[in-house]
């Protein structure tokens, strides 16, 4: 890990460019603070999720040609835990090419974590009868084309869906029907409630040229101003981003596949070969690089150190 | 007209229908002297679609092939022809019947634009 500390005093983005684990949620005083699976786990009594995201259960080429058993791996972690989480969250991209086997898979081995499971579809979960595929098997008792919120642990979680209609500007999406779907849905909850979204596509603009944000992200933001703590998890890029904007904390999850590049130091943001035989070796070992941004950035904590 | 091909049968049908073109072509040409639209292919690579703008004459049959290890769809906005999603190989074909000049976006990575010039 090279930090350089010109970059660091301006504020940076860290990028943690490698896959396979999930990540711990512990909500303490409201607060979600996040924690890689195989960081040192505190003994807590602290309501605990989990998010895991980017599958693309099907993908098979050079940049991991067996994700059905990196997922495992990361579901091996989350099983390994001291503290039964009380779910788990999948951020999207579930599947590669939305295909019924691909999705049986998914189901199969996240079913064995006994977990409950809270999804949002990504792109990849609806290319099939305009997302029909997805929303038989995942979207029952949601709202549209999935969205929908419950409450757990003193937390209101709303499941956003933003990969539906892509702009022509390469950006997500959540429509107008959402957008006040979700004004309605927190009209009524008191400011001191902790709010969790989460969708595939991050909300806020972390790369516009490779459509990396959501055209409408603001809008639906700005219903949830009120609030004293919202957090907000996203998957999508495949590495870890976490901002801070006032009261509003953003992450976004590593993929359980393969790595992504961060935000322009590649000249797509396809897959990121590893060595042959070096994928494994990436998993729950931080691979960090820094970014400069425009923008200071905090970090709210560094999920793995070292 | 739209069609989607298989990856497995590519080169083949490839091969086939360049073998069948060439045909078509000097048949048509002996008989009316005119030159018969050939068949024309946009590659996808690194999140690009190549060459592009594409120009072709009314009647060509344009093939959209994804070289990428990720999907990829072709999407004109205007005149609603979207293909499926095209895994690596996978490819898509469209019949251009009118002139006009035509946009497109990968439905999944809409950055990515193409243009398709139909002349007369």
């Amino acid at each position: 890990m090279e930090i350089d500390p010109n970059l660091q005093r301006r504020g940076f983005l860290q990028c943690m460019t490698w896959a396979g684990t999930a990540m711990v949620w512990t909500v303490a005083a409201g607060v979600p603070r996040s924690r890689i699976i195989g960081s040192a786990e505190a003994a807590t009594t602290d309501f605990t999720f989990v998010q895991i995201s980017d599958s693309h259960l099907g993908f098979d080429k050079a940049a991991n040609p067996d994700v059905t058993s990196t997922l495992k791996q990361a579901l091996d972690d989350v099983d390994a835990l001291k503290k039964k989480p009380s779910f788990m969250i999948h951020t999207g991209d579930i599947t590669h090419l939305s295909k019924p086997a691909q999705f049986d898979t998914a189901s199969q081995l996240c079913g064995a974590t006994k977990l409950t499971m809270h999804t949002v579809p990504g792109e990849h979960d609806v290319l099939e009868e305009d997302g029909k595929s997805y929303l038989n098997r995942f979207g029952k008792g949601a709202k549209g084309d999935g969205w929908y919120s419950f409450n757990d642990g003193g937390v209101h979680f709303i499941g956003l869906v933003n990969v539906m209609n892509l702009q022509a500007n390469g950006l997500g999406s959540l429509g107008n029907d959402q957008l006040e779907w979700l004004e309605n849905d927190v009209k009524n909850l008191t400011a001191s409630t902790p709010i969790v979204v989460f969708a595939h596509v991050p909300l806020w603009m972390v790369y516009k040229e490779w459509g990396w944000g959501t055209s409408d992200g603001a809008q639906a933001l700005s219903y949830l101003k009120k609030f004293g703590s919202v957090t907000v998890l996203n998957g999508h890029i495949h590495q870890v981003m976490q901002k801070v904007e006032g009261q509003v904390a953003f992450h976004t999850a590593r993929s359980t596949a393969f790595p992504q590049p961060a935000p322009g130091t590649a000249k797509s943001p396809g897959p990121m070969v590893v060595p042959a035989g070096e994928l494994k070796a990436y998993l729950g070992i931080a691979n960090v690089s820094l970014v400069s941004s425009k923008a200071p950035l905090a970090i709210v904590d560094t999920p793995l150190a070292g | 007209m739209s069609e989607v091909v298989e990856p497995g049968s590519i080169a083949r049908r490839l091969l086939l229908r360049r073998a069948v073109g060439v045909t078509a072509l000097v048949l048509v040409a002996g008989r009316n002297n005119r030159a018969r639209a050939a068949d024309a292919e946009v590659v996808i690579d690194n999140f690009t679609f190549s060459p592009s703008p594409l120009t072709v004459k009314v009647g060509t049959t344009v093939t959209w092939e994804n070289r990428d290890d990720m999907p990829h769809s072709v999407v004109f906005p205007v005149t609603k022809v979207k293909s499926p999603a095209m895994d690596t190989d996978g490819s898509f074909k469209h019949t251009f019947d009118q002139p006009g000049t035509f946009d497109y976006v990968c439905g999944m990575h809409p950055f990515m634009r193409g243009q398709v010039v139909v002349q007369a």
